[in-house]
């Protein structure tokens, strides 16, 4: 027999282990590789940094996932908004300055998950349906416009700017992904919009009684993730020197797995900005260790996979357990 | 014939029946009634085998039967009408009247040409004439009901449960439904009805027996019995007597506060203007479908309406959803606190704060200093009982989330407050202490809007109550020199019993 006193302190003390358990993960899988690849140069300086720069750009997409999750949405076009946007970008640095190709790529973006908002909450489509079809389109155009090609990017303020540079020892994509988060973690967690992103994700009638724009928070929510989805398509362009319609292909599996990892509820209405970055970065240390430990790219989509499911099937039972 | 004997249920040590007998003869319609609570409910889900019982015996036609599953009660003959729709709308008639028990060809495939051969004998003896291969989303909700009732006999019941049948249904329908009602018990069925429409039972039963707190209190045929013995054996004597507290004077001099001209929305509510003053209390009474709800959630701006106007001080608004309605000063106490009022995996204070995140930021970013301050003082003034702000709402008792619900509401400072049964399914105290809280909002010059199916509740709480029917203004008590405002006045209203002069709000 427990007493009620005693039943409330352990939920407490559960609640606030599942807060933790992200960083004990990333704790733990830091460590597994650690050992395993100890003669393999997985602990070095130089590995470590390569990490976190390729996570840069997972790490920014999965904080503007985070919100969309959050409202109880989904946007499964971030991977084709990656290309569309960079290629956009490469093309406008073509002719144009740098001051015309950035709001021109983010722009990209941002229409697209305006177009992806109003046709969900205009219309009353499922996001899932709406972004599953905008997906499709984005990857069109994206081919279209190029017609296959690669655009390369010469302008060397750019390529410094967005993914080459460092800022004295620190790279570029770090500072990137810092202000990503820190901005989405203070709109997440310290402003009216981020407390009405997650009622309208936890329940979206009640939000409603209580006088809350429910539609205009999602539309912003799949604003906010076109945007970041962009910005990543152009991280990417700057530090591979160039756009092609395969950029972020493989990437909408890293980041819901990366964003639900980091303690985003699939369902709305519980969301982690810093936890989506944890995530991230235990998405890379594992991609990053099993390409050192032999495995093929094929190998490591399926491991993605796998670690989804287990992912996804920790957190439902949460959900349904109450 | 169904001889029941001293049955008796108690959830959790809280006695819901206790010794109950019932005798159910042949070709016999026995309705049955009680307000929420009185164990109609808990009585009806153990004759249909959804509760297993605690004491006593079931017998029908002389033997004694036990079961304790839906589908041993079926077995015994007894067939069950529920409230709720059982029916799957893209499936045709036949196809959900032998749901799970369809024909089959000789080569294992669905036969749905001798279902609905088998459908349509069934509705023949009903007399009513509904296709049996048309879908059921394409049927009004009387056929739907009708469906239902076929569906219950082709199991060849002896025994049919009916569970407030006409609760949705329009006058024409519900004839119907009477007649087909006359056509079983022609056929030797013994029909159980429970509702809480007495002049429906008045009507069509043949005997009626009345539940109290979990005993029966009263059975009786329907020729040596009136109204008024009915009310008087629900309520028990002692509550039906009982007075409401004198009258306070409210000035009706200004514009009111909130004002409806004419609303009507589709069937439910047919032509409704009321006006509430400030320092008001006004109550709607009304049965299950008698518009209660609807109107709440138009002048809320969740439901549009057909017609009509909404004055706020006087002045016309327009109320295109619920974001508009909290623009002019209203709030909304939902009707169902769980679906609608809470977000329930979030924290007490995150509920409380939900209407007003953006007054309690500077310069867009929130001050938790104060969001704190806020929560802590709603909480301590509503009397929350919870171990802090941050303790997720789902944990907390009913009366408590109810209070959470109203803090709220209260929080974004409106003038108007709409609430839809705000003390359902929640402990006395807090029922008290959540009334009181509504009152002394009322009484700083607000207006309140309130509809209880508790008729004591409306009594004690209200200034002025109108009394809905069928979409329809039907009636209006008030303390101010207007008719004696009790239960059971009110109750007599409800059920059209005539009283409640026909002044218009």
């Amino acid at each position: 027999m427990t007493s009620p006193a005693q039943e409330a302190r352990t939920r407490r003390l559960s609640v606030e282990l599942g807060q933790y358990v992200i960083y004990l993960g990333f704790a733990a899988v830091f460590v597994f590789f650690a050992v395993v690849l100890y003669d393999r140069s997985f602990l070095t300086v130089g590995n470590l940094t390569n990490i976190a720069r390729q996570t840069a750009m997972i790490s920014i997409m999965a904080i503007g996932f985070t919100f969309v999750l959050s409202v109880g949405e989904i946007d499964l076009s971030i991977g084709a908004v990656v290309a569309l946007a960079a290629l956009v970008t490469a093309l406008v640095l073509r002719q144009y300055s740098i001051w015309a190709a950035v709001p021109a790529g983010l722009g990209t973006g941002m229409v697209v998950g305006l177009i992806n908002g109003l046709v969900t909450t205009k219309v009353r489509i499922p996001s899932f349906l709406v972004t599953l079809g905008t997906l499709g389109i984005v990857n069109g155009l994206a081919r279209w416009i190029t017609d296959l090609q690669t655009v390369p990017i010469t302008d060397g303020g750019y390529v410094f700017l967005f993914g080459s540079g460092d800022l004295g020892p620190v790279p570029i994509l770090f500072v990137w992904t810092g202000v990503a988060l820190l901005i989405g973690h203070l709109a997440l967690r310290k402003t009216p919009f981020g407390r009405q992103v997650l009622a309208t994700g936890g329940n979206r009638t009640a939000a409603l009684y209580s006088g809350v724009k429910i539609d205009r928070i999602k539309l912003l929510a799949l604003v906010i993730s076109g945007g970041t989805a962009a910005l990543a398509g152009m991280l990417y362009a700057g530090r591979l020197h160039g756009a092609r319609y395969t950029l972020g292909e493989a990437d909408l599996l890293t980041v819901i797995a990366a964003v639900v990892i980091g303690g985003t509820s699939l369902f709305g209405g519980k969301g982690s900005v810093v936890g989506a970055v944890i995530g991230s970065l235990i998405m890379g240390i594992i991609n990053n260790g099993l390409i050192l430990m032999g495995l093929s790219v094929a190998q490591q989509m399926i491991f993605q996979g796998v670690i989804i499911i287990l992912a996804v099937s920790l957190t439902s039972r949460e959900a349904r357990g109450r | 014939m169904i001889e029941i004997e001293g049955v008796s249920k108690s959830f959790n040590g809280v006695p819901a029946l206790r010794a109950v007998d019932l005798t159910v003869r042949h070709g016999e319609v026995h309705g049955i009634v009680g307000q929420n609570g009185a164990g109609k409910s808990t009585l009806m889900k153990i004759l249909s085998g959804v509760y297993a019982r605690d004491a006593g015996t079931i017998r029908i036609d002389g033997q004694v039967v036990a079961y304790d599953t839906p589908l041993g009660a079926r077995a015994h003959g007894l067939g069950m009408v529920f409230q709720e729709f059982s029916l799957i709308p893209a499936l045709s008639v036949a196809q959900n009247v032998f749901l799970t028990r369809e024909q089959r060809t000789t080569g294992g495939m669905l036969d749905d040409a001798a279902d609905e051969r088998r459908t349509a004998r069934i509705l023949a003896e009903l007399g009513v004439s509904i296709r049996p291969d048309a879908p059921v989303q394409e049927l009004s909700v009387g056929a739907r009901q009708l469906v239902e009732i076929a569906k219950a006999l082709s199991q060849e019941p002896r025994i049919l449960i009916l569970d407030e049948p006409t609760a949705s249904l329009s006058a024409s329908e519900i004839d119907t439904l009477f007649g087909v009602i006359r056509r079983l018990k022609g056929l030797g069925i013994s029909l159980i009805y429970i509702s809480h429409h007495l002049e429906d039972l008045l009507r069509i039963a043949d005997r009626v027996t009345v539940l109290r707190d979990g005993r029966r209190v009263l059975t009786r045929a329907i020729g040596d019995l009136e109204l008024g013995e009915v009310i008087e054996a629900m309520l028990g004597s002692a509550l039906a007597a009982q007075r409401a507290p004198s009258a306070r004077p409210i000035g009706r001099a200004g514009p009111p506060l909130l004002e409806a001209r004419d609303l009507a929305i589709g069937e439910r509510v047919r032509g409704v203007s009321f006006a509430v003053w400030p320092g008001e209390v006004l109550g709607f009474a009304g049965l299950l479908g008698s518009g209660r709800s609807e109107l709440i959630r138009a002048v809320f701006g969740i439901d549009p309406v057909d017609r009509g106007e909404i004055r706020v001080r006087g002045r016309r608004i327009v109320v295109r959803d619920s974001a508009d309605a909290v623009a002019n000063g209203m709030a909304l106490v939902p009707e169902d606190r769980r679906s609608q009022g809470l977000v329930l995996d979030h924290p007490v204070k995150e509920n409380l704060l939900l209407p007003i995140w953006k007054r309690l930021s500077r310069f867009g970013v929130i001050d938790d200093r104060e969001a704190n301050a806020v929560a802590t003082s709603y909480v301590g003034d509503l009397n929350i009982r919870t171990t802090g702000l941050s303790q997720v709402v789902k944990f907390l008792s009913g009366g408590n989330q109810q209070k959470v619900v109203v803090g709220k509401s209260l929080s974004s400072e409106p003038s108007i407050l709409l609430l839809d049964e705000p003390t359902f399914g929640i402990d006395i105290r807090s029922k008290q202490e959540i009334l009181a809280k509504v009152r002394e909002f009322a009484d700083a010059g607000n207006a309140v809007v309130l509809v209880d199916s508790e008729l004591a509740q409306l009594a004690a709480a209200c200034d002025r109550v109108l009394i809905l029917r069928r979409g329809q203004i039907g009636g209006e008590f008030g303390r101010e020199g207007g008719q004696e405002m009790s239960q059971a006045a009110l109750h007599h209203a409800i059920h059209g019993g005539g009283a409640g002069g026909e002044r218009s709000a």
